[in-house]
């Protein structure tokens, strides 16, 4: 029988994976990947939690999640492209003016 | 065993598997495809969740859309493979807190939720339930999202022009 512990389960493990994407990988876009990682891992408990407990409060929140994710997704690529156009890379290691 | 349970350790670990091999490959191209099979997988658990709207949002949006727009800029920028991590320890020590950390906060969720295995008996997640409670009590949220919408869609725009000259300051003045 699966509980609402295996899914809390999974879902830890998909944002731990997120988490370690955002600290390991340097380019830029993969950071961006890993951190849909975490965003579907969110929703992944906010389901379960949803389906466990009987409210259904939880599936207009992952709408309302999902609706963000597509929004900053959109705005980050671009901050990307215009990063691109004046950098010529995509390597947040390359990306340093701010470091002291 | 149940055929639902078999498909949640089958979707699970098939999601887990293709989120570890989006971080683990070299090229971004890879890594956007494996991110791919891991919504499709996770819109699988939705559906086991009985979050058919949910599911196929997941699909259209997440596995659609986004990822149409990664594969896109992917293709624009004409990213190299990376051909070194700057893997240092510093990196390691902080990815090793902050995972236990984390294991930490999942621990803690764990033993307080109570761990109900019986789903509520009254629940549907159809399309109609569901747009009754957005379209009622989370009604000013949603017009709010749209107009989260609109301005990351004038942003967008406005961050994608064609950058004007930065020594033609003449230029820059004129609209």
């Amino acid at each position: 029988m699966i509980t609402l512990h295996h899914y809390l389960l999974v879902s830890g493990v998909l944002f731990a994976l997120g988490i370690t994407g955002l600290v390991i990988r340097r380019n830029a876009l993969v950071v961006f990947m890993a951190l849909e990682m975490n965003l579907n891992a969110a929703n992944l408990a906010l389901l379960a939690f949803s389906r466990y407990k009987g409210f259904m409060d939880g599936q207009v929140l992952v709408f309302f999640v999902i609706a963000i994710a597509a929004a900053e997704v959109a705005v980050g690529l671009a901050i990307l492209v215009a990063l691109f156009r004046r950098y010529k890379t995509v390597s947040i290691d390359d990306l340093n003016s701010l470091k002291l | 065993m149940a055929l639902p349970d078999i498909l949640f350790y089958v979707f699970s670990t098939l999601m887990l598997l293709s989120g570890l091999m989006v971080l683990l490959s070299r090229n971004p191209v890879t890594s956007a495809l494996f991110l791919v099979m891991s919504f499709i997988f996770l819109a699988g658990l939705y559906v086991l969740l009985e979050a058919y709207f949910v599911a196929a949002i997941q699909i259209l949006v997440y596995a659609g859309a986004v990822m149409v727009l990664f594969i896109f800029i992917i293709m624009l920028l004409d990213i190299k493979a990376s051909v070194k991590s700057s893997f240092t320890y510093l990196t390691a020590a902080a990815g090793g807190l902050m995972a236990s950390l984390l294991g930490f906060a999942l621990w803690q969720t764990l033993k307080r939720t109570s761990n109900t295995s019986l789903p509520s008996p009254h629940f549907s997640g159809d399309l109609k339930s569901v747009m009754r409670l957005l379209f009622t009590d989370y009604m000013l949220p949603f017009e709010l999202i749209a107009l989260l919408v609109l301005a990351a869609m004038i942003g967008v725009i406005l961050l994608s022009q064609k950058e004007s000259q930065d020594n033609k300051n003449s230029s820059q003045a004129a609209p």
